[in-house]
Parts: structure tokens; C-alpha cells; sequence
């Protein structure tokens, strides 16, 4: 394990942005945001960022190729350039954790190469968080907010940030900082671990349970008549799919520039009438069907097929931003607490 | 090497009454106007809604002008009349969003004015061409 | 603190329950914390009694609710409604979107409704909110307790309160306010003032947030189309995000205007913004244009008020003259 003094953080992030393409956390009117480093931006002292870490693997939108039309020859272009080294510094545990949920879709055989090639690009410099907030739950699904997986695990003390590097591409960053940092023992990560642990077992939602959820347990939430009172109000807006770290749905379509086509893929949301439309028309035709299938997915169906694995982390995103204040953790309590038939 | 003049990419809506016929006796008249002047024929100027505006700044016009019989001589009666508040409005609009606003305009036009409609193109198009390439509204994946 | 506290509500729902002028209650719910307040139906005193609250956090409209609500009943529903949704339902009746018949409104006087966002400005990791001596009292997770004045925790909507007043209603609880003259249109002006180069820049930063969820548009108490254009794939301008500044601009001038001439200025899509963009500023543009150029109009003041911008007269401002206000516009 490696420190460097906090007065001496600007230096870290120099050497770091002279060797990848460094982001990480600042702050802006609308909230913290990932943002490029450049010399005189600060690290936010915000919990999390508005929007999740998962822009930076699965971007919003992307184009994937081109296509040009020159009388009856239609030329496919290859639009990806050589993706750069980045570093992303200061991601929670909550969203290191979503990649693995993005890896496990967009990983697997056959392999998206877009995602691919920039996850591969990308090195994670995770940040342990000190001051959890009332939204947060990541805990629920076994997440450790104390300590984070990543490349590189920082913990920010008063006085210092500790690193420790995890992987082999933690080491090879870790080695560019050789000289500005220091060889350092355990013990202020360690005090720090347990102040995070007695933290987290305060919060409000420490005792969410998602024991009742998770691998084939489709038939037993799939009808439950609570979907119709949990779903009544929702507006069918995409915000909660969007702040999501693990939302993972997108369209490809086609741009008609006028000149050829730009075939694009963008995130899309299970809460939207047009989801997934196929010739037959939409397979979920109301809110509540659509709105059952974005919670099922997270706790029923994700787990069913990877290993028990929940694809929430419990960041609280959608629990601070859905504008009509409905969501996981009201979805799990009723759901969770029902009486077995 | 000679480089190569600017001119302005103008997208001119004229209702099919009034404004169409007009640019029709500019040509009959031998009247001249910019060849970048593209005309889209609407059935009534009101047919023009604020989309079409923006979708021809999107796919590259660097000026949007909308031609539409004279208020009171609607062929339909009071088409006209609707297309002023929803263009008034609308201009307004992309002014407040800090869009050039000389590169939108609405000119009525009747049918015995091929004059005035050659006259209006020439004007508008050099307005435009002073302002340069639309910058504020385009969409870079229409660019050639 | 709202004039009216919680209890006078749920007994004045148990009322209308109990005598069978409604079956149903629509109201706000309460959440895991003081301030997630979930629109919620209502059928018995217990329910009410279990769930119902009423706050500084109630801000949800219902009057768009009214719409799938009516519709799934033939009896009465009941409906608390704040003096700006007010506006919404007397706009939604001029449109016909639901059948007054079957809605028994309830006005409640309201202080202004505080924004979370605001409260989370100045305090991270919330375990309470309330009101003590006139000041917003926040109890921290970490910081203790910390005082707030309330003022400056209210959104623009309710810091510019336009009206206090009810304008529909079939049972009014407290005292009947008056529309009040608000500072609404200053930041608009402000705007205005400035060069289009400054305006351009403020407008790329604040709408390049946009992440294109939706939210504005379906809360919009305005947006009732069955279905939108943004959602049909054959109107040309789907898109379910957009992919560069251009469909940013469109989205939202599109948006406003579509709304524009009937939009009452609640307010609702810039509360619900996960991205804090003052989406109220482009459809108060439109307000303040209609105001000045055809005359001053409130959508929803009446029900039956043609919107100005189906309407005419022959000696109208020409385009080239609607100048927005300005020196620089």
C-alpha cells in the first residue's frame, strides 16, 4: 500500500494524466459530474455523481458504423478509432460493482467489442466513502462501501489518500507513481474500514433485505397483485433507467444524414412504450407490466441467470431522482414482505 | 488556388397559393434569385410547423424563409394568420436561445409579385451569407 | 409549514369517504423519509390514516392523474388540489381530458413546497426535516442538526408564486388567496438582456445535461397527446437520446412549444429534472412573449379561454417585428 499527503493530490493527478486520460469526480451547479482532469479542477467532495461510471464503458450513445451510398454501392465504414488509455478515479463501490454486472451481458460470448475495447483501455481507481448517505443500500447486496474492488483501492483520510493497487493494471498505474508516493502500513485504512462499517450500519436502509428475491423466484413475485398499487403512479419517464449504473438495454437505429447512414446505438429504457417494439407491436403494453419488468429484471431475473447475482447495487440514484418517488427499495420492502402464499 | 465562394444553403417554404406562383412568375419573368435557394411547396403556410424549420437547419440549411399569401388573402381563409403567431413566437424562441435571428424570416408574397419574391431571396440570402454557415443548429452527422 | 396541517385532510377524505360523495382518494403517500412522497389512491380512513401525509414535500400535481383516474370508475374520485394545480385542471377541462363529474376537488391553501435539491445543497445524508421557529431544521447523519431559512429552499416556482388563488374547486379548506404579482419573468429578462453569444453559451451548458429520460415532458400537466412525436418512429424525430447538441435544442424548444399558450408555468418539469435544468425558463419565454405580443393570457384561469396560440387577429405584430424584449434580442 502506497499514500501520498491530500496537499499533494493535484501532483497524483498530473502524474497520472501524463501517462492515461484522467476523470474523475468535480463539482458543477446541477451536482458532481465525471469530468476529463485538466490542471486546476478539484476532486468533489460529493458522494456520488449525478449520472453513474457506466458512461464511461457503455456511453449514452455511440456510433457504431457508417454507411455510404454512391448510386447502387453502399460503402460500411468502420468508424472506431484507437481508444486511449484512461484512468477514472474516485468510483464508489457501488458502481465498481456495476461493471461486473455490465461485464457478465456485454462480456460474454459473443463479446460486444465496443464495450469490450474500452473497458480494456479503462483502469478503475476506486474511493471508499467516508459519509454514506440516507439513499444508500449497496450493502443489501453484499456490497462493502469500506472497501471497494477496482484496479486501485484509495481510501481519503484527513490527511492523506492511501492506494492500493489490485490488479495488474492497478500495478502498472501504481508504478508511474512510484516517486511521488510512499510505502504506508494498514492502519489508517483499517480505522477508517471500521468508522465506515459502524456508518453503514446506522443508515436508514441498513436493514433492507433482498433475501426474498433473487434466483427463480419469478413465479412467486411474477402475478403478485402489488405491481397494479406500486406501478399506479409511475410516470413511464426514463430517469430511473438513466441514473442507473447497471441498466444495461439500448436500441441500435439508423440516422438518415441525407448523404447515408449513421447506425447508432443508445441507451434505451424498459419504461418506454416503444421498448423493445417488434413487428408483432410492444410485448408490455401497460405502465404496470413495464414498470414489474424493470424490478423483476433487477432482482429476479439478472439473478436467475448469473449465479444469483442482483444487478442492483444499491447506489440510491433512482431512489434521489425518480420525480415521483417510487422505486427499488419501496418495491422491495412491499414485495419482500408479502406473506407466502 | 481559387478559393471557392461561400453561398448560403436557404430552404424557402412558399404556400402553394400565393408564394409558389410567385416564384413561378420570377422565373417566368426571368427574374434572378439564388440557385441555393430550395423551394419546398407547402399546401398553406400554416402547414409549416416548427419542426420543419429545425429539421431544415438540422440537415444543413444555413437560413430558413417561409413565404405565405398576404394576412387577409389566405386561400384558406385565415392560415396565414396562425403561421404569424406560431412563427412570431417561434423566432422569438431561437433568438432566446442565442440563434442568429437573421437566418429566419416570414415575407408574404402573392402570386402577381415575382418581383418582390425575387427581391426577397436576394435580400435574405446575402443577410445570411453575412452571418456565414449556420453554426448554432446544426447537426454535425449531416455535414458532408 | 403548510397552513393546513395533515389531520384536517385525512378527516375531511374520511368525510367524503364515509358519506360516499367519493370511493377513492388521490393524495400523497409517504416514503422512507420525510421528504419521498409517492401519489398514492386512497379507498379507506385506515389507508389514509397508515399513509397519507401532507408537507413541504407534496409538490406533485395530480391534475394529470385525473385523466387514467377518472377513467377507470364511474364514481367520484377526490383530489387535493395546490392553488397552481389548480390552473392545470381548468386547463385539462378546456381540453376535455376528463369528465369533471367524476372529480370532487378539494382546494388546500399551500406556503410553497421545498426542494429537496436545495435541502441537499446544504446538508449531505438527511435523517429528518422539519420546521421549528419559522426555519427548516435539518437533522444530518453526520453534521448534527442544521438551520436553514426557507426561503431559500423553495424552488423558482414557489418563490415566484404567481397565485395563491384557487380557480376551480368544490370545497376550499382555509381562506381563499389571491393571484399575487410574482418576479417570474426576471430571470427571463435577464436572459434577454444579454448578447445571443452569452445566451447561446447558457443554454449549450444547461441543456447538454439533458440525459432525455422524458421526465419533463410526462409530468407535464400539458402533455397529454396519447401518443408523443418523440415517440413515434414515423414521425422522423424519435429518439430515445439524444446523440448530439441539435437534438437537445429540438427536444426542448419543441417541447415548449407544444405546450406553449396552455402551459399554466406549474412548474412540474423543472422539479422532476434529474439534471436541475430550468426547463420553467423556456416555456415562461413563451408566456411572457404571448403576454406582451397578444396580450396577457393565464392558461387555465378559466375553463373555455381559447389558447392565443389558436387564435388571431388581423392587425397581429409581423414575425420580423416580435422582438422578446431587450436590447439585445
Amino acid at each position: 500500500m502506497r499514500k501520498i499527503s491530500l496537499s499533494k493530490l493535484d501532483a497524483l493527478f498530473a502524474e497520472i494524466a501524463a501517462a492515461y486520460a484522467l476523470y474523475l469526480p468535480v463539482d458543477t451547479k446541477a451536482g458532481a459530474k465525471f469530468e476529463r482532469w485538466e490542471a486546476g479542477k478539484t476532486l468533489s467532495d460529493a458522494l456520488n455523481t449525478v449520472r453513474s461510471a457506466k458512461d464511461f464503458f457503455f456511453p449514452q450513445t455511440e456510433n457504431l458504423m457508417d454507411f455510404k451510398m454512391e448510386g447502387k454501392n453502399i460503402e460500411v465504414i468502420d468508424t472506431r478509432s484507437e481508444t486511449e488509455d484512461f484512468a477514472v478515479f474516485g468510483v464508489r463501490a457501488c458502481d465498481v460493482k456495476s461493471f461486473e454486472v455490465l461485464d457478465r451481458v456485454f462480456l460474454s460470448e459473443p463479446a460486444d467489442t465496443y464495450y469490450q475495447n474500452r473497458r480494456e483501455h479503462g483502469v478503475i481507481l476506486s474511493l471508499a466513502c467516508t459519509k454514506p448517505v440516507e439513499t444508500c443500500f449497496c450493502g443489501t447486496f453484499g456490497i462493502d462501501a469500506a472497501s471497494p474492488e477496482g484496479d486501485v483501492v484509495c481510501h481519503k483520510t484527513e490527511d492523506a489518500l492511501y492506494l492500493d493497487a489490485k490488479t495488474e493494471k492497478g500495478q502498472k498505474l501504481m508504478a508511474e507513481l512510484e516517486n511521488i508516493t510512499e510505502e504506508a502500513d494498514a492502519a489508517a485504512v483499517d480505522a477508517q474500514k471500521e468508522l465506515i462499517h459502524e456508518r453503514m450500519a446506522k443508515l436508514p436502509l441498513a436493514n433492507l433485505s433482498a433475501d426474498a428475491f433473487g434466483d427463480g423466484k419469478t413465479s412467486e413475485f411474477f402475478d403478485a397483485p402489488e405491481w397494479s398499487e406500486l406501478s399506479q403512479s409511475c410516470l413511464g419517464c426514463g430517469t430511473c433507467t438513466f441514473v442507473c449504473p447497471t441498466c444495461q438495454c439500448y436500441d441500435i437505429k439508423d440516422f438518415n444524414t441525407g448523404h447515408g447512414v449513421k447506425r447508432f446505438r443508445c441507451w434505451d429504457s424498459c419504461m418506454y412504450s416503444e421498448f423493445t417494439k417488434m413487428s408483432a407491436g410492444q410485448p408490455r403494453l401497460t405502465q404496470m407490466e413495464r414498470f414489474r419488468q424493470r424490478f423483476m429484471h433487477k432482482l429476479v431475473y439478472y439473478p436467475t441467470n448469473n449465479d444469483g447475482l442482483f444487478s442492483c447495487v444499491g447506489c440510491g440514484r433512482c431512489v434521489a431522482k425518480c420525480p415521483i418517488q417510487m422505486n427499488i427499495v419501496k418495491v422491495m420492502k412491499k414485495l419482500g414482505g408479502r406473506k407466502h402464499d | 488556388m481559387q478559393v471557392k465562394e461561400y453561398k448560403p444553403l436557404i430552404v424557402a417554404f412558399c404556400c402553394n397559393w400565393c408564394s409558389y406562383a410567385g416564384a413561378d412568375l420570377a422565373g417566368n419573368n426571368r427574374l434572378n434569385y439564388p440557385a441555393e435557394v430550395k423551394i419546398i411547396r407547402v399546401p398553406c403556410s400554416c402547414r409549416v410547423n416548427p419542426m420543419f424549420i429545425l429539421r431544415a437547419f438540422q440537415r444543413g440549411a444555413d437560413g430558413v424563409i417561409l413565404c405565405g399569401c398576404h394576412p387577409g388573402d389566405c386561400h384558406y381563409t385565415s392560415g396565414n394568420y396562425y403561421t404569424r403567431r406560431r412563427m412570431a413566437l417561434l423566432f422569438s424562441m431561437l433568438d432566446y436561445l442565442g440563434i442568429e435571428r437573421e437566418r429566419t424570416r416570414v415575407e408574404w408574397v402573392s402570386a402577381a409579385e415575382g418581383a418582390k419574391f425575387a427581391a426577397t431571396m436576394n435580400d435574405f440570402a446575402e443577410k445570411v451569407a453575412s452571418l456565414g454557415e449556420n453554426k448554432r443548429l446544426e447537426d454535425l452527422r449531416c455535414k458532408k | 409549514m403548510q397552513e393546513i396541517n395533515c389531520e384536517v385532510l385525512v378527516s375531511k377524505a374520511a368525510e367524503l369517504l364515509e358519506k360516499g360523495t367519493v370511493d377513492r382518494v388521490l393524495g400523497w403517500k409517504a416514503g422512507e423519509f420525510d421528504y419521498d412522497i409517492t401519489p398514492a389512491v386512497f379507498h379507506s380512513e385506515q389507508e389514509l390514516k397508515d399513509g397519507f401525509v401532507w408537507n413541504d414535500f407534496c409538490g406533485a400535481n395530480f391534475s394529470k392523474y385525473l385523466i387514467k383516474e377518472t377513467g377507470k370508475s364511474e364514481n367520484k374520485v377526490l383530489v387535493f388540489l395546490k392553488p397552481c394545480d389548480t390552473y392545470s385542471f381548468n386547463q385539462l377541462l378546456t381540453e376535455h381530458r376528463f369528465d369533471r363529474e367524476k372529480v370532487y376537488a378539494v382546494g388546500v391553501p399551500c406556503s410553497g413546497m421545498l426542494d429537496i435539491g436545495k435541502v441537499k445543497q446544504s446538508a449531505e445524508g438527511i435523517a429528518a426535516v422539519r420546521e421549528e421557529g419559522g426555519e427548516v431544521v435539518v437533522d444530518t447523519l453526520y453534521d448534527g442538526s442544521i438551520s436553514l431559512k426557507r426561503e431559500a429552499l423553495l424552488p423558482d416556482r414557489c418563490a415566484n408564486c404567481k397565485s395563491k388563488k384557487h380557480v376551480a374547486y368544490d370545497e376550499l379548506l382555509g381562506e381563499e388567496g389571491e393571484a399575487v404579482s410574482s418576479a417570474r419573468f426576471d430571470e427571463v429578462e435577464k436572459l434577454e438582456r444579454m448578447t445571443p453569444d452569452e445566451r447561446f453559451a447558457f443554454w449549450q451548458g444547461e441543456l447538454s445535461r439533458c440525459i432525455r429520460c422524458n421526465a419533463c415532458r410526462d409530468v407535464c400537466p400539458a402533455c397529454t397527446c396519447e401518443k408523443c412525436v418523440f415517440d413515434n418512429p414515423n414521425s422522423g424525430v424519435e429518439n430515445k437520446a439524444a446523440a448530439n447538441s441539435f437534438e437537445e435544442k429540438m427536444f426542448h424548444v419543441i417541447r415548449a412549444f407544444h405546450v406553449a399558450g396552455r402551459c399554466t408555468d406549474c412548474g412540474e418539469c423543472s422539479r422532476v429534472c434529474p439534471q436541475h435544468i430550468p426547463l420553467h425558463l423556456l416555456n415562461r419565454k413563451f408566456i411572457k412573449d404571448i403576454d406582451s405580443f397578444y396580450g396577457e393570457y393565464q392558461a387555465g384561469a378559466e375553463v373555455g379561454s381559447r389558447a392565443p396560440i389558436v387564435d388571431y387577429k388581423t392587425d397581429d405584430l409581423e414575425p420580423g417585428e416580435a422582438v422578446g424584449g431587450g436590447e439585445n434580442a
